[in-house]
């Protein structure tokens, strides 16, 4: 009889080790992919830009500008922390090591966790550096504080990363989660108030707006452009990340260690 | 002897509306096991409940006395997938060091299972970049970071140098020298040599469960590949009559 069968004692990781351990591999495979990576820095920059440039010719003052970018700035990381998300969590359950994972003395959340936590860290740098540019070189004009700003563009791409996760458990295929970008984030886009002010939409569409978490980043990121009080920001900011720890956990519920 | 690592009573599973494993029965005891069938009868299927990966539709699984799957067992058991199951995108050092920290073991853990599959020249190198039977080595040195209890190996040899599946069989009978209980499944009749047990499998049902010579012996074949025909026939007038 072998000794090592009766008692297994082994060093065993705790949660907080396994999350970073999973947000560390993921930056990793980030930092290899070099394409990836200036695309998530740069090209928020550059659309930026090209909607500042696109108002240059309506009015001097560039007060369209003030009006619509703020929303911009709370687009992005939510479009595009939702697709490398999906995209990338869909990679990890058909190679097979999101089910080696699972039968590893990991717990779902250290692993939605880990992805939470890399992608935030990448979207915190991506959103420094779209709020620098708009603000320091195309003069974007923000009453509030700029770190606030800075806050609610990083929590907004939490949430990316959060629904980006979820709905990567109902795509079977590389293609179909990229199909969940118009399904999920393009209606979120057009009700968020940045066509038509909220409060002028039908009262259906109001109400469902009302419903979406794009809609209080966007409101919050306006409201820090025209008011230095910070009430509101906080209250929406609050929703936001309300439901990017409800996707979190939707993300986690959907997680299965046993599959057919 | 050593106590069963598995027990199976009535497994059965079924996908897609049929059923793929139907009411098995068997155990699986130290040494070295070889999971023999052809492809698609079940073993990947079989492999996937033991780690409890698998929805089962009933039957008792249990893998050093606790129910397959739960979570005592998760750092006791080394599972290798038949597809490698390691990120293309990181080095050979990079994959091995993230899955030494989920499972908690050290980095001297690392080196050695480098060692034990024969890539240290190859550590810094991008998986994606080495060639299939190297991934699949990758694959099956994570398996053994935790110095597994019992190690789950889905056709682990498949597409391999016949010098390197020498020596990697000679590595699995290391492994169950030291205590561990190995489950390595194959299509491949002539790997049933190597084993000390084998379960022949065919369309969801164990045909054998015995050493390969008693198998041949009870057959009246000189080879397992033999042995598995005249089981089958005999599989097959049975139900006839």
């Amino acid at each position: 009889m072998n000794a090592r069968i009766l008692g297994s004692r082994r060093l065993r990781s705790n949660h907080l080790q396994i999350t970073f351990a999973v947000a560390g591999r993921v930056l990793t495979q980030l930092r290899r992919d070099h394409r990836t990576l200036a695309m998530l820095l740069v090209l928020p920059c550059l659309l930026i830009s090209l909607l500042w440039w696109m108002f240059e010719g309506t009015d001097g003052s560039g007060r369209a500008f003030d009006r619509s970018g703020p929303a911009v700035l709370a687009m992005f990381p939510f479009i595009v922390m939702f697709l490398v998300t999906s995209v990338t969590t869909l990679r990890e359950r058909s190679s097979g090591t999101l089910e080696r994972l699972l039968a590893m003395p990991m717990g779902k959340l250290d692993f939605l966790g880990g992805y939470a936590l890399a992608f935030g860290a990448v979207a915190a740098v991506q959103s420094a550096l779209a709020v620098s540019v708009s603000i320091g070189l195309l003069g974007l004009h923000v009453e509030g504080p700029v770190w606030l700003l800075t806050l609610v563009a990083v929590t907004d791409a939490v949430l990316g990363t959060a629904l980006g996760l979820f709905v990567s458990a109902f795509a079977q295929t590389e293609f179909q989660a990229v199909q969940f970008m118009p399904a999920v984030v393009i209606p979120q886009i057009l009700l968020c108030g940045l066509f038509v002010p909220r409060d002028l939409l039908p009262d259906v569409l109001g109400a469902v707006s009302d419903l979406l978490p794009l809609s209080y980043a966007v409101d919050a990121m306006q409201h820090l452009t025209r008011s230095s009080s910070t009430g509101e920001v906080w209250q929406d900011l609050a929703v936001v990340a309300g439901f990017a720890l409800a996707g979190l956990a939707l993300g986690a519920a959907t997680l299965r260690r046993r599959t057919a | 002897m050593m106590k069963n690592a598995v027990e199976v009573r009535g497994l059965t599973v079924v996908r897609g509306g049929s059923s793929v494993l139907t009411d098995l029965d068997l155990t699986i005891g130290g040494g070295v096991t070889g999971l023999l069938g052809p492809s698609g009868c079940g073993k990947s299927t079989l492999m996937r409940a033991l780690v409890g990966v698998q929805r089962v539709a009933g039957g008792q699984l249990s893998v050093f006395g606790e129910p397959a799957g739960s979570r005592g067992l998760r750092d006791r058991i080394g599972y290798v997938t038949q597809a490698a199951s390691v990120y293309d995108d990181l080095t050979v050092a990079e994959n091995l060091r993230f899955f030494s920290r989920v499972l908690g073991v050290g980095q001297e853990q690392v080196a050695r299972a480098v060692e034990s599959v024969d890539l240290a020249g190859h550590r810094d190198q991008v998986v994606g970049r080495l060639s299939g039977g190297q991934r699949s080595r990758v694959s099956l040195a994570v398996a053994l970071l935790a110095t597994p209890d019992l190690l789950v190996l889905d056709e682990p040899t498949v597409g391999l140098d016949p010098v390197l599946r020498r020596d990697l069989w000679a590595l699995f009978h290391r492994l169950a020298d030291d205590g561990s209980a190995v489950l390595v499944s194959s299509h491949v009749m002539d790997e049933a040599e190597r084993c000390d047990r084998l379960l022949l499998m065919r369309e969801g049902r164990i045909l054998a469960d015995d050493t390969p010579a008693a198998i041949k012996q009870q057959a009246g074949a000189h080879d397992i590949e033999g042995a598995f025909l005249e089981l089958v026939a005999r599989d097959a007038g049975g139900a006839a009559a």
